[in-house]
C-alpha cells in the first residue's frame, strides 16, 4: 500500500483507488456540516418566530378592553345637591354611587353586603371618574337617565376575552361561579362588549391594569429621546469630524480614539451609575426626570454614533478634499460644505440606529429612578416621568394576570417605533448609498 | 535584444530535448474541446481547443487578462469557486469530460493539482501542510506512512535538507522562495497527474525564481505539467510547448522551439518581439 | 423664566444678529464690492451671532450648574444650630424634605416650621435665581451683539474667528468621551472607596455570603449585612457560560453558513433576519423569558421528573444567549471574510471539501479573530442586566447547578439602587463595589479582545 501511494509516479490507479474510497465519508460528513449550519440559523430564527408569535398571541387582545353598559340616572341628590352647579362642590360628588346603584337596581336580589360589593366589583373603579367627566361634559345630564359604557374590572375582562378557564374548580379562579353568573346575564342582555381600547393609548400608569395606558410613557420617551438627540447628534458629529478631519495623528488622538471604542462596549447599567453619582447626586438634578435619562442616554449613545459618522467621513473619497482645498476653500469650507452633506446619509443611519437602541433601553435608566409609579403624563423635560422599555418592566413584575396582556401590548408598541426606526435607516442606505 | 535572450534560452532547450532524445510526440493528457469561459457578461475565455501532452511542461503565455489563467483554472474547474463563472465546451483529462456532472471535483483535484501565483501555505507547520492532502484523502494509513510521504514530497519539492531540522515550525514563516517550493512539496503529496503552476515565479527574486524552474524541469519525469508565465525567457526555458493567448481567443499552439522561433502568428511574433505585451 | 424658554430667546436673538451682522457687512461693501471683504457676509453674521448667543449661554451653563450648591449652602446656613451637628447622611434627607416641600411634592404630612421656613427661604432663593439669570442673559446677549456690530468692517477676520470657535467646539465634543470615562471611574472609585472604609475589601471580593439586608436602627439584630460577593460572580459566571453554550455553536456555525454555503437570495433574507434579534430590547427577552421560556424548562423538568427553579440560571442563559447570536455571528463574519480567498484556493485546489477547508484550514486561520469575539461577547454577557433581572434569581446561591436560581451583579446593583434608600448606607455602595467590578472586568476583556482582533487584521492586510 505504501508502495503504491508513494511511488508510483503520475499519480496511478492506487492514489485513485484511495480517494475514491474515502469519498463517500467525506460528503456524508460536507452534508452534516452543511446541516448544522442550516440547523443553528434555522433555530435562531425559530426563535424569534416563538418570540413574536408568543408576545403578540398574548398582547394583541390588550387593544380591546371589556366595557359594560349601564343605566345610569345622573341623580340631582348624588351630584349637586343644592343646585348650584358649582364645580368645586360637583368635583367632589360620590360619582361611584350612581353606578352602583344601577348595577343594584339590575341584581336587586343581591342582598349580603359581601355579594353587593362583590357585584360592584365587576366594575371597574375607574367607571367613577368616568361617569364624573360625562356630567361635566353635559351639566344638562343631570336628573336624567342614559345608558353609558363603563370599563369592566380586569377579572371580567380576563374572563370575556377567554384568558380565564370558566370549567376550572371554583378556588383555582379568580371568579366565582355567582359573578360569572351575573356576567352572563349582563351579556344576555347585551350589556357587555369588548370595544377598542383608547384608554390604553391616552391614559398613564395606574395600579388597574384595565385602566393603565402607555401614554406617560410614550411621552417620557418622546422627551428623553429628544434630549438624547439634541446633545448626542451635534456632539457625535462633532467628535467624528474632528478626529477624521482635524486632529493630528498622535498620542493623544489615539487615546481618544481607544477610549471611545472602549466606551462602545461598557455595560448600559455602568452609566446609569455615571448618572446616578454625578448627575442626581452630584448636580442635584431630580430624580426621575427625562432630562436626567437624555444625559445618560446621550452618553451611551455618542460612541455609536462617532463610530458611524467616522465610517462615514472615511468613505468620502479624498478627491474631493482635494478639489474643494485646491479651489482656495478653507479647512473647515471644505468640511461643512463638500464633505458632510455626502457623509451625512451614513451619519444620519448612524444616528437612528443609536437612537433606536437608546429607545429600547432600560437598565440605566432604572438607576436614575424611572423606574417610579407615575400616573400623569409628563409635560416637561423635569417632571418625574418613566418611559416605555422601563413601563415594560414594571407592568411585567405586576402581580395582575391582566398585565400580562397590557405587557405584552406595550412591547408590541415598542417593537413597532423600533422597527419603523430601522426601516428609516435601511431606506435612507438604500436611497442614498454611493459607491466611490 | 529580447528575441536575441529568447533565442539563447531556446537552444538550451533544444540541446536538452536532443540529448534525451525526447522528440516523439507523448499522448495527450488533456483535450480542451472549443471550451469557452464566462464571468457573468464578460466572455473571458472563448472556442479554446488545446491538448496537453503528458510527460511535458506546457507553457502559457500571453498579455495580462488575456485568459491563460482562465484556462489554467478550468483544467481543474476552480473556477468552480468564483460566482457568476460558467464554462462551456468540453475539458478531458484521459479522454474523460471534467465537467460531466458524474465527475467528482474533489476526485478531479486530487488528480489534478495546483499552485498559486502567490506562494499560500496553510497558517500550520511546515509538516501539516505537506500532510494536509494526504490527510483528508486517507492516503496514509498510518503515521509512519504518512511520515513517508511527507518526506518523499518535500525532497521531490527539493526543500528536504532545508526544513528538516524544523518541521514543526509554522509555513509561514519560511521564505518566499520555500513558501513557494512548500506548496509544491503540499501538491505533490497527494501523487497528482497533472500539476498546474499560475505564475509561480512572480512573487519571487531571481534566485528562488532559478531553483522553481530547476524543479519544474526535475518534476517533468513524474507529473504533466502546465504553467502560465507571463516572462517569455522562462517559457523558453521550462516547457516543451507553448500556447500563446491574446484578448481570450488562443492564437497559436507548438513546440517552444517553434514558437519563439519561427511564429505562424502575425500577434505571436508581435508579442514574442516585445512589440506588445 | 424657566431654562428652556430662557435658551429659546437666546437662539432667537442670535438669530436676529446674524441677519444684522450679514446686513452690516453687505452694507459695508454692497453688491461687486463684497470681493473686498475678508470674509463673505455670513461669516460677519455668524460672528455677531456668536457674540450674542454664546456669552450667555456660557453664564447660564455656569449658573445652572452653581446655583442649587449656592441654594444648599445658603438654605442649610439658615436652620437652627440644632441642625448643623447632624451628621451628613442626615441632613441630606432633611434637605431633600425641603426641596419635596418648595417644589410641591408629596412629603410626609406635617413638617417642622423651621422646615416649612426653609422650604420658603429655598423657594425665595431659587426664585430670585432664575429671574436674575434671565436678566442676566437678555442683557449679556444684546450687549455682545452691540459689540460685535460695531466691530465689523472691511478688514474683520470674521471667518477665522467664526473657525476658532467652531474649532473649539469640535476639540471640546472630543472630550465628552474622555470625560464620560473619567465620571465613570472617578465616581465608581469614590463610592466604592467609602463601600470598602465599611466593608474591608477582601471580604468583599472573597466572602462567600451575600445577604446585604441593613437594619434601619442599629440596635437591630443583624444590623451589618454580609457583602461576600463571590456567590454573585459565580451566578454571572454560570449564567455567561450557558449564554456561550448557545451563542457560540450558533453564531459560529451561522456565520459560516451564511458566508460558505448559502445563495445568495437566502442570505439576502437571512441576514436581515438574524440582525432584527440584536435589535430587539433587552427587556423584551427578559419579559419572554420570564413568561415563557422559565415556565416552559420548569414543566419540561418536571414531566422528566427533575425539579427545576422557577427562576433557573438555564432560562436566563438560553435567552441571553439567543440575544447574543446575531452579534457572535456578525464578528464571525467579518473575521471569516478577513481570511484570504488564496487560503480556501490552497486547500480546494489539493481536492478538498468545502467543510474540510472550513473546519481544517479557514477556522484555524481566523481562530484569533474569532475568540477575540467571543471575548466581547462574553463581556457582553457579563453586563447585560434586564434579561437577568427579569428570569434570574434573587438568592445568592454559591451553585454551578443550571436548574437552580442564581443571582449576579447586575441583578444586585439593580436591587440594591431601585427602591427607597438613603444614599449612604453600605447597601447602596456596595452597589458601587459591585459596579467598579463589572467595568474592571468588562473594560479588561474588551481591551484585551480588541487588541487580539486589530493583531490578527494585521496579519492578512
Amino acid at each position: 500500500m505504501s508502495e503504491m501511494t508513494v511511488d508510483t509516479p503520475r499519480g496511478g490507479a492506487g492514489t485513485r483507488a484511495l480517494v475514491a474510497a474515502g469519498i463517500g465519508r467525506r460528503y456524508r460528513a460536507e452534508r452534516r456540516f452543511r446541516l448544522f449550519g442550516l440547523v443553528a440559523i434555522v433555530s435562531a430564527l425559530v426563535f424569534m418566530v416563538l418570540l413574536f408569535v408568543s408576545i403578540v398571541g398574548k398582547g394583541y387582545t390588550a387593544f380591546l378592553q371589556t366595557e359594560i353598559r349601564l343605566p345610569i340616572h345622573y341623580d340631582v341628590q348624588t351630584i349637586d345637591p343644592q343646585g348650584l352647579r358649582d364645580p368645586v362642590e360637583m368635583r367632589r360628588a360620590n360619582y361611584g354611587k350612581l353606578y352602583r346603584d344601577a348595577l343594584h337596581e339590575m341584581f336587586p336580589d343581591v342582598e349580603s353586603r359581601g355579594d353587593r360589593r362583590m357585584l360592584n366589583g365587576l366594575v371597574s373603579s375607574g367607571a367613577t371618574f368616568e361617569i364624573r367627566d360625562h356630567v361635566f361634559a353635559d351639566p344638562a345630564l343631570i336628573g336624567k337617565k342614559g345608558e353609558v359604557w363603563v370599563p369592566a374590572s380586569d377579572d371580567v375582562d380576563m374572563l370575556v376575552k377567554g384568558n380565564v378557564d370558566r370549567n376550572s374548580p371554583e378556588h383555582e379562579r379568580r371568579m366565582t361561579d355567582k359573578e360569572i353568573a351575573w356576567i352572563d346575564a349582563l351579556a344576555a342582555q347585551d350589556r357587555i362588549e369588548t370595544r377598542f381600547n383608547w384608554r390604553f393609548f391616552t391614559q398613564g400608569d395606574s395600579r388597574e391594569p384595565e385602566l393603565a395606558g402607555i401614554w406617560g410613557a410614550v411621552s417620557g420617551s418622546f422627551l428623553t429621546m429628544l434630549v438624547t438627540l439634541v446633545l448626542s447628534f451635534p456632539l457625535g458629529v462633532a467628535t467624528a469630524v474632528y478626529l477624521e478631519e482635524f486632529a493630528p495623528k498622535n498620542r493623544w488622538t489615539d487615546i481618544i480614539e481607544v477610549n471611545i471604542n472602549n466606551l462602545a462596549a461598557i455595560p448600559s447599567i455602568v452609566f446609569g451609575l455615571l448618572g446616578l453619582a454625578v448627575f442626581l447626586q452630584f448636580f442635584g438634578l431630580p430624580r426621575s426626570a427625562p432630562v436626567v435619562g437624555g444625559l445618560v442616554l446621550t452618553l451611551m449613545t455618542l460612541p455609536t454614533i462617532i463610530i458611524a459618522s467616522r465610517v462615514s467621513l472615511q468613505s468620502v473619497p479624498p478627491s474631493i478634499r482635494e478639489a474643494a482645498l485646491g479651489l482656495g476653500a478653507s479647512k473647515m469650507q471644505m468640511v461643512t460644505n463638500d464633505v458632510l452633506p455626502l457623509a451625512m446619509p451614513g451619519i444620519l443611519t448612524g444616528t437612528i440606529i443609536g437612537m433606536g437602541r437608546a429607545l429600547g433601553e432600560t437598565a440605566p435608566l432604572l438607576m436614575i429612578g424611572m423606574v417610579a409609579f407615575i400616573v400623569d403624563v409628563p409635560h416637561g423635560f423635569s417632571d418625574p416621568a418613566t418611559v416605555l422599555p422601563v413601563q415594560i418592566y414594571i407592568w411585567a413584575d405586576s402581580a395582575e394576570r391582566a398585565f400580562v396582556e397590557r405587557t405584552s401590548a406595550a412591547i408590541i408598541v415598542l417593537l413597532t417605533f423600533l422597527i419603523l426606526m430601522n426601516a428609516a435607516a435601511v431606506y435612507l442606505r438604500s436611497k442614498f448609498e454611493r459607491r466611490w | 535584444m529580447e528575441t536575441v535572450t529568447v533565442r539563447d534560452a531556446m537552444q538550451t532547450t533544444l540541446d536538452n530535448r536532443l540529448a534525451e532524445g525526447d522528440a516523439t510526440p507523448m499522448p495527450a493528457k488533456i483535450q480542451a474541446r472549443q471550451t469557452n469561459v464566462h464571468y457573468g457578461d464578460k466572455h473571458a475565455l472563448k472556442d479554446v481547443t488545446l491538448d496537453v501532452r503528458e510527460g511535458e511542461v506546457t507553457s502559457f503565455i500571453g498579455p495580462s487578462g488575456c485568459g491563460k489563467s482562465t484556462f489554467l483554472r478550468c483544467l481543474n474547474r476552480m473556477n468552480d469557486t468564483i460566482d457568476g463563472c460558467r464554462v462551456s465546451g468540453t475539458v478531458q483529462l484521459d479522454g474523460e469530460d471534467i465537467y460531466d456532472p458524474k465527475i467528482d471535483v474533489v476526485q478531479l483535484r486530487a488528480r489534478v493539482g495546483m499552485v498559486f501565483q502567490k506562494p499560500n501555505p496553510f497558517p500550520k507547520s511546515i509538516y501539516d501542510n505537506v500532510a494536509y492532502g494526504p490527510r483528508i484523502h486517507g492516503l496514509a494509513a498510518n503515521k509512519d506512512e504518512l511520515d513517508e510521504i511527507v518526506l518523499t514530497s518535500l525532497e521531490k519539492a527539493g526543500l528536504l535538507a532545508e526544513v528538516k531540522d524544523r518541521m514543526e515550525s509554522p509555513g509561514t514563516g519560511l521564505s518566499g522562495g520555500q513558501q513557494q517550493r512548500l506548496c509544491i512539496a503540499r501538491a505533490i503529496a497527494v501523487n497528482p497527474e497533472v500539476i498546474l503552476m499560475d505564475e509561480p515565479c512572480s512573487a519571487l527574486d531571481p534566485i528562488a525564481t532559478a531553483k522553481i524552474e530547476e524543479l519544474i524541469d526535475e518534476l517533468r519525469e513524474n507529473y504533466t505539467i502546465v504553467i502560465v508565465t507571463h516572462s517569455m525567457q522562462q517559457a523558453a526555458r521550462v516547457s516543451q510547448r507553448t500556447a500563446f493567448f491574446h484578448l481570450g481567443e488562443l492564437i497559436e499552439v507548438g513546440d517552444t522551439e517553434q514558437i519563439f522561433t519561427n511564429p505562424k502568428h502575425k500577434l505571436t511574433q508581435g508579442y514574442i518581439t516585445g512589440r506588445f505585451g | 423664566m424657566p431654562l428652556s424658554l430662557l435658551l429659546l430667546v437666546l437662539a432667537v436673538l442670535s438669530a436676529f444678529a446674524y441677519r444684522f451682522g450679514t446686513g452690516r457687512a453687505r452694507a459695508i461693501a454692497p453688491g461687486r464690492q463684497q470681493a473686498t471683504l475678508h470674509s463673505r457676509p455670513t461669516y460677519h453674521g455668524f460672528y455677531v451671532a456668536l457674540w450674542c448667543g454664546l456669552p450667555a449661554l456660557l453664564v447660564a451653563v455656569a449658573w445652572v450648574a452653581m446655583q442649587p450648591i449656592l441654594v444648599k449652602g445658603l438654605v442649610l446656613a439658615g436652620l437652627p444650630d440644632s441642625y448643623s451637628a447632624l451628621p451628613e447622611a442626615r441632613l441630606n434627607l432633611i434637605w431633600n424634605d425641603i426641596r419635596n416641600l418648595a417644589l410641591g411634592d408629596v412629603v410626609r404630612a406635617a413638617p417642622a416650621p423651621e422646615i416649612q421656613a426653609a422650604a420658603e427661604t429655598f423657594r425665595r432663593l431659587y426664585t430670585i435665581g432664575q429671574a436674575a439669570l434671565a436678566v442676566l442673559c437678555l442683557v449679556l446677549a444684546p450687549l455682545g451683539a452691540r459689540y460685535a456690530y460695531g466691530r465689523v468692517s472691511r478688514d474683520l477676520r470674521a471667518r477665522n474667528r467664526v473657525e476658532t470657535v467652531i474649532t473649539v467646539f469640535l476639540v471640546a465634543s472630543s472630550l465628552v468621551a474622555i470625560f464620560t470615562t473619567i465620571g465613570i471611574v472617578l465616581s465608581l472609585l469614590f463610592e466604592s472607596l467609602r463601600f470598602f472604609g465599611k466593608v474591608p475589601p477582601l471580604d468583599f471580593l472573597f466572602g462567600l455570603h451575600w445577604s446585604p439586608q441593613t437594619a434601619l436602627r442599629a440596635d437591630q439584630v443583624g444590623s451589618s449585612g454580609s457583602f461576600g460577593a463571590v456567590p454573585l460572580f459565580t451566578g454571572t459566571l454560570l449564567i455567561s457560560l450557558i449564554s456561550m453554550c448557545v451563542a457560540v455553536p450558533v453564531g459560529l456555525m451561522s456565520a459560516i453558513y451564511m458566508s460558505e454555503y448559502a445563495h445568495r437570495k437566502f442570505r439576502a433574507v437571512a441576514k436581515p433576519l438574524l440582525e432584527i434579534l440584536a435589535g430587539i430590547p433587552t427587556v423584551v427577552y427578559g419579559f419572554f423569558a420570564a413568561l415563557t421560556v422559565a415556565p416552559f424548562i420548569r414543566r419540561l423538568g418536571e414531566s422528566m421528573g427533575i425539579s427545576v427553579a422557577s427562576e433557573s440560571a438555564l432560562a436566563a442563559g438560553l435567552v441571553m444567549g439567543v440575544m447574543i447570536i446575531p452579534f457572535v455571528s456578525s464578528i464571525s463574519d467579518d473575521v471569516i471574510n478577513a481570511v484570504p480567498q488564496a487560503m480556501r484556493d490552497g486547500a480546494y485546489a489539493l481536492g478538498a471539501t468545502k467543510s474540510e477547508t472550513i473546519r481544517n484550514v479557514i477556522v484555524p486561520a481566523a481562530l484569533p479573530g474569532i475568540v477575540g469575539g467571543v471575548l466581547l461577547a462574553v463581556s457582553r454577557a457579563i453586563g447585560e442586566t434586564m434579561i437577568v433581572v427579569m428570569a434570574a434569581g434573587l438568592a445568592a446561591n454559591l451553585s454551578f447547578n443550571p436548574l437552580e436560581a442564581v443571582t449576579t451583579v447586575t441583578v444586585q446593583i439593580v436591587t440594591l439602587l431601585t427602591g427607597d434608600q438613603e444614599f449612604d448606607s453600605a447597601k447602596t455602595l456596595a452597589a458601587f463595589a459591585l459596579g467598579l467590578v463589572l467595568f474592571c472586568v468588562t473594560l479588561g476583556l474588551n481591551i484585551f479582545a480588541l487588541h487580539v482582533v486589530r493583531k490578527y487584521r494585521e496579519q492578512y492586510e
